[in-house]
């Protein structure tokens, strides 16, 4: 038996209720969704964002003052782990014209795009090419590309999401760009969930749509997109270089003031390797393995914000990272999936969250946070969580409903991952729900850029979860798939056609010291060294 | 640490809930049942390579090892396998394999097409090694049958949910690369075998021609007591 006792006996309840439920569902009847108000007040009370002591302002830089979550103050307020005097800027170990930092979704498509532009075009990342979020990626990618949807409503949806907060002129640029970009995914060969006989795109709702826009291609659909990406670029070795396991750890300036390039390092022989660019596009992710509030989270293994430290220290400006984005439904029992992603996905397709009791709570499609503090209010206040071995809580997240909805065999045939992940520890999905709680997902925001993904810093580009504006303080699903490729691409394209105009000057890594100068004067005697590039798990239980 | 023992003396887990395992020939004292990722993370190491997505979906962390008395080299994911007492692993880096450079608007989703860029697909001895060593249960040595017969179709349905970790290739005696012959024929199927959306065509022509402007300008300027209203007011497809 895989769950514990207890946990069986609370299972009992989630079967006996559920004839009930999937009768009410066939006649389209569903938990009321939350108006506005209660909205408001659930996320105020419950979710992780509003907790006391939880974020502070940032102390040095030109964004000072903006409040960021405590564990990525204390990266912006490190010493920088280089010195000028550290790096021989007069010998160029790289001279390209668009230097791409960064080797996800965001970095390739940035990468295929200026290289099509006839530039010459390296990439830099931190692990493998492909190494990313974006192959974690697993229910789908949005786009208003049906009769019966509209960029407006995508466009209201995502406004909605973010609680009104968004930067509208990126949302209409997303929008408008979509359903293009699953027009170039057909072009580069992308196995997306089809009719056979007409090629009609099979779509589901996710949290928050108002119309079923959700293009997937299985329950992999971010690592499909990826390692086609990936495939593609290595179609082009003598257009785009890429050099793993060499994070970038500093941007350089130009002597006129714009980004000229970026010191890397090479990991492995532990050397600096200076970068010079006429243009930069920063891709780097977001900060999931900061562990926020030391919540587990489904985030790849490179995710520390390196992006978002290298950029402010050249002073970009931030937006909206005071809003972190915890996914609803992240696996809590057995002990090794602790954190992991359970798709969207699966609510999409019927799956409804159900407590101890096997009593529905909210309603399954939610945003992602209002749905996050539902079941945080359902386990810590209402005391109707169920509790694992270990003394983890969780919900119920009732997936062999989908089988009945959707025909026998649905679980093992959409969600091919996901059944996978749990019949390795003898969890048959489609027999036995699984126990989820919030995990630490996205980072909502970042650097500020424009709709031609430009920073304010000139000639420095960025696409991805590094930039803020787009989702404002929470994102819907399947719109993260579509911002890395939207403005991966815009970013691309910009700055390839920059970098035929400008020149980096003279390099120099003066604004390092002069961080250095402010920390030290604002009397923060960190021994902190930042970008972290890589989380500490060393003999701890990881 | 108990470096006297010996490998059999040490293959259940002790009192103290611990158990030896061999990172590349060292033995370490970790807590049993974790998996084999934070098992060596717990005996010290901070990898560089061989971590990615911790979630089994990357292929970054592929590892060999051998257990107990067993003759057999066994694979699998660090971060999906959970340690056996007395194992002992090494982890292999992202394979080598060598890519065909193609360009997919030029190709065409046919058997010349693939054995122009992967001929050494012909020697596959179909000992089915590759089939074994697949984390993913895949049935490899099958798409690479179906491969040689320019089926580009059953490739993609047998090796969608591959990771290209590369344990096939380690393994294969005909010294194929399986995964990669397998990306070129979900890429050629996806391209030329599925039909094409021709509502996202259409859609796309649309845009172009500015059908929604007006009205996302509009979305753009307005209040936010209007954009509330407007949203609040959406009616939504049935699921």
């Amino acid at each position: 038996m895989p769950y514990s006792r207890e946990m069986m006996e609370s299972v009992r309840k989630v079967v006996e209720t559920r004839p009930a439920r999937i009768a009410e569902a066939k006649e389209g009847k569903h938990f009321p969704r939350l108006g506005q108000d209660d909205i408001e007040a659930i996320l105020k009370k419950y979710h992780p964002d509003y907790r006391d002591g939880t974020k502070r302002e940032v102390r040095v830089g030109a964004g000072k003052g903006t409040i960021v979550p405590n564990e990525l103050a204390d990266l912006l307020e490190a010493r920088p782990m280089i010195r000028p005097e550290d790096v021989e800027l007069g010998t160029v170990d790289v001279d390209t014209d668009v230097l791409v930092i960064g080797g996800g979704g965001a970095g390739a498509a940035a990468a295929l795009t200026a290289a099509a532009e006839g530039v010459n075009v390296t990439v830099a990342t931190k692990l493998r090419l492909g190494d990313a979020n974006t192959m974690m990626a697993e229910g789908g990618i949005q786009a208003a590309d049906k009769a019966s949807d509209s960029p407006v409503l995508h466009f209201l949806d995502i406004l909605g999401g973010g609680h009104f907060t968004n930067d509208r002129e990126l949302v209409r640029t997303l929008v408008s760009d979509a359903p293009s970009i699953i027009g170039w995914l057909e072009d580069l060969g992308v196995l997306f969930d089809k009719e056979e006989e007409d090629g009609t795109m099979q779509t589901l709702h996710g949290g928050g749509t108002s119309r079923k826009r959700m293009h997937s291609a299985g329950d992999m659909t971010g690592a499909e997109i990826m390692r086609t990406l990936r495939d593609e670029v290595k179609n082009h070795p003598d257009e785009i270089r890429v050099l793993e396991f060499s994070p970038a750890v500093e941007l350089i300036l130009g002597d006129a003031g714009g980004v000229a390039g970026a010191v890397l390092y090479n990991m492995e022989t532990e050397q600096y390797i200076v970068v010079r660019a006429k243009t930069t596009i920063i891709a780097t992710g977001g900060f999931g393995r900061l562990h926020i509030q030391g919540f587990p989270t489904t985030n790849h293994y490179g995710a520390t914000a390196d992006g978002i430290v290298l950029a402010y220290r050249a002073g970009a400006a931030l937006k909206f990272l005071e809003a972190t984005q915890f996914h609803p439904t992240g696996a809590v029992f057995p002990e090794q999936n602790v954190g992991l992603l359970i798709t969207e996905k699966v609510r999409g397709a019927g799956a409804q969250v159900v407590n101890v009791e096997g009593e529905q709570f909210v309603y399954p499609l939610e945003t992602r946070d209002v749905e996050s503090a539902a079941i945080i209010r359902e386990c810590e206040e209402r005391g109707k969580g169920v509790v694992t071995p270990t003394g983890r809580k969780g919900c119920w997240l009732d997936s062999p409903m989908v089988e009945v909805l959707r025909g026998a065999g649905t679980m093992q045939n959409d969600f091919p991952a996901k059944y996978r992940q749990f019949m390795r520890h003898d969890i048959d999905i489609s027999k036995l729900p699984m126990l989820i709680y919030p995990t630490l997902h996205y980072q909502n925001g970042g650097v500020a850029i424009n709709a031609e993904a430009e920073a304010e810093r000139e000639n420095l580009y960025l696409a991805g979860e590094v930039t803020g504006g787009i989702h404002g303080t929470n994102r819907l699903m399947g719109n993260s798939l579509l911002d890395i490729l939207v403005y991966g691409r815009r970013a691309g394209l910009n700055a390839a056609r920059k970098s035929k105009e400008t020149q980096p000057g003279r390099l120099t890594l003066e604004h390092l010291s002069e961080y250095a100068a402010e920390l030290e004067k604002a009397g923060i005697g960190s021994e902190a060294v930042s970008p972290m590039l890589l989380p500490d798990y060393a003999g701890k239980l990881g | 640490m108990a470096t006297e023992l010996k490998e059999k003396d040490v293959t259940e887990a002790g009192d103290d809930g611990m158990v030896s395992i061999f990172v590349m020939g060292k033995e370490y004292r970790v807590p049993d049942a974790l998996t084999i990722m934070k098992a060596t993370e717990y005996a010290g190491y901070r990898f560089i390579r061989g971590c990615g997505c911790r979630g089994g979906a990357c292929g970054a962390c592929a590892t060999v090892y051998r257990t107990g008395d067993d003759y057999r080299i066994k694979v699998g994911l660090a971060c999906q396998t959970l340690i056996e007492p007395g194992m002992h692993l090494t982890q292999i880096p992202f394979y080598p394999a060598n890519k065909a450079i193609y360009d997919l608007d030029l190709a065409e989703p046919t058997v010349e097409e693939v054995l122009k860029h992967y001929p050494e697909i012909a020697r596959c001895l179909c000992c089915e090694v590759c089939t074994r060593a697949c984390p993913q249960d895949l049935e490899v040595m099958y798409y690479i049958q179906a491969a040689l017969r320019g089926d580009v179709k059953e490739v993609s349905r047998l090796s969608f949910e591959c990771i290209m970790c590369g344990l096939c290739v380690s393994r294969c005696p005909a010294e194929l690369m399986h995964y990669n012959v397998a990306i070129l024929c979900r890429r050629l199927y996806a391209r030329y075998g599925m039909k094409r959306a021709e509502h996202v065509a259409e859609r796309v022509r649309e845009i172009e021609e500015g059908k929604y402007d007006s009205e996302l300008d509009e979305l753009v300027g307005m209040d936010e007591k209007d954009l509330v209203k407007a949203y609040e007011g959406r009616d939504f497809e049935e699921a």
